[in-house]
């Protein structure tokens, strides 16, 4: 039986197993939301946290030492770390789209059976932000995505093909949300590993999207 | 070489009704809150403003934003103020979103005195409908076209009185490239200093780029926007 966590519980452990995938020396960008707490589960110390407001090298701030020019993308207070730089927007989106980072983490609404992701636009909503993703998208070396398996209403997010706007054309890496880890490999969704106490029947139960498992 | 300019409004008596705006920040952090409190003071409608948000809500440009000032907003993300939605439904702005990372190349390349550029950034998504494709050395790209201003309000630390700025930590963001990308450049400072006190080395916007300094009131601290 699966052992019942609340929301952040959750959010906290699919960016721990999020974390297992990164090995430095390596440059990582960080989305807004689960993203963000892979930072604190990170065990490797070469890695360089890049946020696309201008600053390589982001570290966690005690609340004594907020800056409140210090900021990261998702506009929390964050520290800079030994070796930072600060630039300005567009040599920043040059380090993204240019090739120049290793990994970035996104949230998505959905992803389709390819690695194809949605996260910008819900139809018949104000399609008002896309910020930074559809650069990161094109741009990063490595894309992994973390999401719940389904929405609010029970519905599954990883599906046979997106009905939302797509981000971009690119694949992403892998793809990670409370029930299990994905990879996308010759351009199809193959199941990595299961969190614990998750059965596979109740990943297919709750995914659309076709897989085969490693 | 810029002038230093003690009368905020004397400072903005270039913009017009109908103008183009670039405005610096990333929300209200680097944004020239000094000059935008100005501006909605001032009697001009028909705005059209670049920048990557439209403030928040009732803070910024969600200030000038509720005076019904602008037509038009060119940015990336306008989520983080629930007003723009409400605006936008009720056909009382335009908008027109762009990828941040194109929103900051068409400003460099406009600053640049270039038309535009091929990028892969929103190949394949709604973002791309109507935009010429090329392929080049077999990637598909899109062509953005540079923009180019009337007046950019943007916000250094410190100027000299050349008008060479430097910046502060992720204050910088759009305010650099801004400063190249527009006919009048005015920038709000923490501080004015001497030719020859800032670092050669060290200036990131060489006074050429620079028309008009004149110092923060407004400042963003941890207790939010305070007048100095």
């Amino acid at each position: 039986m699966t052992v019942q966590l609340n929301k952040t519980e959750m959010q906290h452990m699919i960016a721990k197993r999020v974390a297992q995938e990164l090995k430095g020396p390596c440059t990582v960008n960080l989305g807004i939301g689960i993203p963000t707490l892979v930072a604190e589960h990170m065990t490797d110390d070469h890695i360089y946290l890049h946020t696309e407001n201008g600053l390589l090298g982001v570290t966690d701030v005690d609340d004594e030492s907020v800056d409140p020019n210090l900021v990261n993308a998702g506009k929390l207070p964050v520290g800079e770390a030994v070796g930072a730089s600060f630039f300005n927007s567009s040599d920043s989106f040059a380090m993204i789209r240019g090739g120049h980072v290793d990994v970035a983490i996104l949230g998505a609404l959905q992803v389709d059976e390819h690695g194809i992701i949605a996260n910008w636009a819900v139809p018949g909503k104000n399609i008002m932000g896309v910020g930074g993703a559809m650069d990161l998208l094109v741009g990063a070396k490595k894309v992994f995505v973390t999401m719940s398996h389904t929405s609010k209403d029970g519905s599954p997010k990883l599906l046979k093909e997106c009905t939302y706007p797509i981000t971009s054309t690119r694949q992403v890496d892998m793809i990670f949300t409370e029930l299990a880890a994905f990879k996308v490999a010759d351009g199809n969704l193959v199941l990595v590993d299961l969190m614990p106490g998750v059965t596979l029947e109740e990943v297919r139960e709750k995914t659309e999207a076709s897989f085969t498992i490693e | 070489m810029a002038m230093i300019q003690h009368e905020i409004t004397d400072a903005l008596s270039c913009v017009k009704s109908g103008d183009t705006i670039l405005v610096g920040g990333f929300g209200l952090i680097g944004a020239p809150l000094t000059l935008i409190e100005a501006l909605t003071e001032k009697d001009v409608k028909d705005l059209t403003i670049v920048s990557n948000n439209l403030g928040e809500s009732g803070k910024g440009l969600g200030k000038l934003l509720n005076q019904n000032k602008i037509k038009k907003g060119i940015g990336s993300y306008f989520t983080s103020n629930r007003d723009v939605g409400d605006k936008y439904q009720n056909g009382e702005i335009e908008l027109e979103l762009l990828p941040q990372g194109t929103l900051a190349e068409s400003l460099r390349a406009g600053g640049a005195g270039l038309g535009g550029y091929y990028t892969t950034t929103g190949v394949g998504t709604d973002l791309a409908k109507g935009k010429e494709e090329r392929e080049i050395d077999g990637v598909q790209y899109i062509l953005e076209k540079a923009i180019r201003a009337d007046v950019a309000l943007i916000r250094a630390h410190k100027a000299d009185t050349l008008g060479n700025l430097i910046y502060y930590k992720t204050a910088r963001n759009f305010n650099p490239l801004m400063a190249t990308a527009a006919k009048t450049v005015i920038v709000e400072v923490d501080e004015i200093v001497e030719a020859g006190e800032l670092d050669p080395e060290a200036i990131v916007t060489p006074f050429i780029f620079v028309d008009t300094i004149v110092e923060a009131k407004q400042v963003l601290t941890k207790k939010g926007v305070v007048s100095k």
